[in-house]
C-alpha cells in the first residue's frame, strides 16, 4: 500500500512538481538548457552569479585543471566551468572536412549548476523544511531554517549542495529566485555572452534544446548529447539540463543519477523487518533460561 | 574468456571523470559524532528491549542496568547529533515539520517519543517512585526500541553516497545486530552472575546478526565493497569482527562462571559493535571520495538496461 502511495506520488510530482509542493495557482516550471557546445570559458556566469548573490570567496588556488579554478559546485560556487582539453577534432563523419583546420584539439567548456531535480533528493531528505519546492519548480535553501545538519549534501547525487564552512549553513543556486519574481532572468544566463545559457520556461527549452541537437548531428557533431532533459530518467529530469559533447562523467556528471529516495519505501520495510528480528531475538534470550 | 559469439559482461574497470575529481561532495558528518549517534542510539534502544524483559522476568538488576543504560546512551547520542549540526542552536528545527521522505526528521520525532520513556523508565527504576508509570515507560520505550536501533540504517542508506545507498538491504540488519551486541554487552557488565544469562543470549544473537549481514553485504555488493576493506574503514571492521566475535564466545562459554569473564566479554561486545559503526561510516566516506564508485556501478546499470532494451543484441546464433 504504502509503496503504491510512493509510487502515485512520484508521478504527480513527476507532472507537476509546483503543484505537487502545494502551489496551486502557480507560474509555468522553469529553468536552465546549458547548451556546452557555444560555452567559451569566459566565466561571466560565475562572476554574475557571486555578485547578485553575494556569494563570498571559495578559495584562490591555481590547480593546474586547463582552465578551470573553482574546481566544483559547492556551499559559495553555484556556478562552475569545466574545462576538458581533448586531442580529437570535433567533429567526425561525412563533414569532419568542414573542422577547423590545423589542430586536432578540442577544448570542451561547460558550466554546470544545480539541476533543480523533479524528484530532489535534497528535498525529500530536509528534516528542517528548510529546503523548499517554489511556485516555479526550482528548489530553494531558507537560510533562516536551516539548521546544517548536513543530510542534503549527502544526498545530493550530482555533488551541488554543501556546507558553508564558518557559516555551518547549506547553501546552493537559488535559480535566482529573488530575480524571477520581478519577470527577469537569473544573473547567470543574463550575462552569458553566447547564450550558452538559456533560460525559461522548461517545455519549450526542451523543444529548442532537441531541435539543437539535431542540428548539430546534421553538422557532423556527432558526440553532442542532452543530459537532464528526459523525465524518465532517474530524477524525473531536471529543470537545468544539458548539451554535452562527450560522456557526462568526463565533465564530472554522473552518468545515471537515481534520487535515493526512490528506494526509501524498500529500506523502511528492511528497517521494520531488521526491527522485529531484533525483537525476535530478544525473546530467544529469555525463553528457557532462569 | 568468453565464448566466441558473446559479449563479455564484464565492463571495462577503467572509467572516466573530471580530472579525478569526486562526482560527489563528501558528507559532512564526523566522527566521533555520526558514527557515536548511530552506535550510542542502538545501545539504547536494544537496552530498552533488554530492560523490558529483565523487568518482566524479575531481574531487577539486569533491567535497571538496561534502563540507565538506555538513558545515558540516548542522551550522549541525541548530543552527538547536535554537536554535529552547522548551527547546534537550531536543533529544534528537526520538529517544524513531520517529513516521512526524511529519515532523520522520522527519527527526530521517534527520539522525541522514546527519550522522555527512557527518562522515566530509568528515574523511576533508581528511585523506586511511581512505580506504575515506571512500568508503562519501560513498556513504552521497549516497544520504541527497535526502530531506535534501525532507523539510522535507512538514515545512512538513504543518500548517494554509493556504499552506504546500495548496501540498504543489509544495512538495518548490521544495525539490529550492533545495537543488540552491545545492549548484551551492557548487561554482562553490569548484570550479577544470577541474572545475565539473557545478556549472554542477547550478545551472542547480537553478535551473529550483525556478523552474518556484514558478510552477506560485502559479498554481495562487489566493487562497492572496497572501501569497507582498504584503509582506516577496512582496519575498523575488521576490529569490529574480531571483537564481536570474541566477545560472543566469550559470552557464551565463560559468561555465566565468571564476573570478570562476563565483564571482559561484554566490553569487547560493546567495542566491536562500536567500531563496526565507525567502519561503515568510514567506508561510505571513502566511497563518496572515489569517482570509481559513483561512475562504474552507474555505468554497469545503463549498460544492462541497454541489453534489456535491445534483447538477442548479444545472443547471435550458433556459427556466428
Amino acid at each position: 500500500m504504502a509503496a503504491v502511495d510512493v509510487a502515485i506520488s512520484r508521478r504527480e510530482e513527476g507532472r507537476d512538481p509546483a503543484r505537487f509542493s502545494g502551489h496551486g495557482d502557480h507560474p509555468p516550471r522553469v529553468g536552465f538548457f546549458t547548451d556546452t557546445s557555444v560555452c567559451i570559458g569566459c566565466k561571466a556566469c560565475e562572476v554574475a552569479c557571486k555578485e547578485w548573490n553575494l556569494v563570498p570567496e571559495d578559495g584562490l588556488k591555481l590547480t593546474g585543471m586547463s582552465y578551470d579554478n573553482s574546481q566544483t559546485l559547492g556551499a559559495s560556487t553555484w556556478r562552475h566551468v569545466a574545462f576538458i582539453e581533448q586531442n580529437k577534432p570535433m567533429k567526425q563523419g561525412p563533414r569532419a572536412d568542414l573542422a577547423a583546420a590545423g589542430t586536432d584539439l578540442r577544448w570542451l567548456m561547460s558550466s554546470d549548476v544545480c539541476k533543480h531535480c523533479t524528484h530532489a533528493a535534497c528535498l525529500d531528505v530536509c528534516p528542517t523544511g528548510s529546503l523548499f519546492r517554489t511556485e516555479f519548480g526550482t528548489v530553494v535553501v531558507q537560510a533562516d531554517i536551516c539548521n546544517g545538519c548536513g543530510y542534503c549534501v549527502s544526498a545530493c547525487p550530482y555533488g551541488v549542495i554543501d556546507l558553508r564552512e564558518g557559516d555551518g549553513r547549506a547553501w546552493k543556486c537559488t535559480l535566482c529566485y529573488d530575480r524571477l519574481g520581478e519577470g527577469m532572468e537569473p544573473a547567470c544566463a543574463m550575462a552569458c555572452p553566447t547564450d550558452s545559457i538559456q533560460f525559461g520556461e522548461l517545455d519549450e527549452l526542451r523543444q529548442r534544446a532537441q531541435a539543437r541537437v539535431e542540428t548539430l548531428h546534421a553538422d557532423g557533431v556527432s558526440e553532442a548529447r542532452l543530459y537532464g532533459e528526459n523525465p524518465s530518467d532517474g530524477v524525473g529530469g531536471t529543470g537545468a539540463f544539458f548539451l554535452l559533447l562527450d560522456e557526462p562523467e568526463v565533465y564530472g556528471l554522473p552518468p545515471d543519477p537515481v534520487v535515493t529516495t526512490r528506494d526509501l519505501p524498500s529500506m523502511w520495510r528492511h528497517a521494520a523487518a531488521a526491527a522485529v528480528t531484533l525483537v525476535a531475538g530478544a525473546v530467544f534470550s529469555f525463553v528457557g533460561r532462569r | 574468456m568468453s565464448k566466441r559469439g558473446e559479449q563479455p559482461t564484464v565492463p571495462k574497470a577503467d572509467f572516466r571523470s573530471y580530472y579525478g575529481m569526486p562526482v560527489l561532495n563528501q558528507p559532512t558528518w564526523k566522527a566521533p559524532d555520526i558514527p557515536g549517534y548511530f552506535f550510542l542510539g542502538g545501545l539504547a534502544g536494544a537496552s530498552s528491549v533488554l530492560a523490558a524483559g529483565a523487568e518482566i522476568t524479575g531481574r531487577r538488576t539486569l533491567a535497571t542496568a538496561g534502563k540507565l543504560g538506555a538513558l545515558g546512551a540516548i542522551t550522549a547520542s541525541a548530543g552527538a547529533l547536535i554537536h554535529d549540526l552547522g548551527r547546534p542552536e537550531r536543533f529544534l528545527n528537526m520538529l517544524r515539520v513531520f517529513k516521512p521522505s526524511s529519515p532523520l526528521s522520522m527519527g527526530s520525532w521517534l527520539l522525541a517519543a522514546y527519550g522522555p520513556a527512557a527518562g522515566v523508565a530509568a528515574a523511576t527504576a533508581v528511585t523506586g517512585l511511581f512505580p506504575v508509570s515506571g512500568r508503562v515507560a519501560t513498556m513504552w520505550a521497549a516497544a520504541l526500541g527497535p526502530a531506535v536501533t534501525t532507523y539510522t540504517a535507512a538514515l545512512v542508506s538513504d543518500t548517494a553516497v554509493p556504499a552506504w545507498h546500495e548496501a540498504y538491504p543489509e544495512m538495518p540488519f548490521i544495525f539490529a545486530g550492533s545495537a543488540a551486541s552491545a545492549a548484551g554487552g551492557l548487561g554482562l557488565i553490569a548484570a550479577s552472575l544470577a541474572q545475565n544469562a539473557p545478556a549472554q543470549g542477547f550478545g551472542l544473537f547480537g553478535a551473529a546478526l550483525e556478523l552474518s549481514a556484514a558478510t552477506r553485504m560485502e559479498r554481495r555488493l562487489g566493487i562497492l565493497a572496497e572501501p569497507y576493506r582498504q584503509k582506516s574503514a577496512g582496519v575498523l571492521m575488521k576490529v569490529a569482527k574480531g571483537l564481536t566475535a570474541a566477545g560472543a564466545l566469550g559470552a557464551t562459554l565463560v559468561a555465566g562462571r565468571s564476573r570478570a569473564a562476563a565483564a571482559v566479554s561484554g566490553a569487547a561486545l560493546l567495542a566491536g559493535s562500536a567500531c563496526m559503526r565507525f567502519g561503515i561510516f568510514e567506508g561510505g566516506i571513502a566511497s563518496s571520495k572515489d569517482p570509481k564508485y559513483t561512475v562504474t556501478p552507474q555505468r554497469e546499470r545503463l549498460a544492462s538496461m541497454d541489453h534489456g532494451q535491445a534483447p538477442g543484441s548479444h545472443s547471435q546464433p550458433a556459427g556466428n
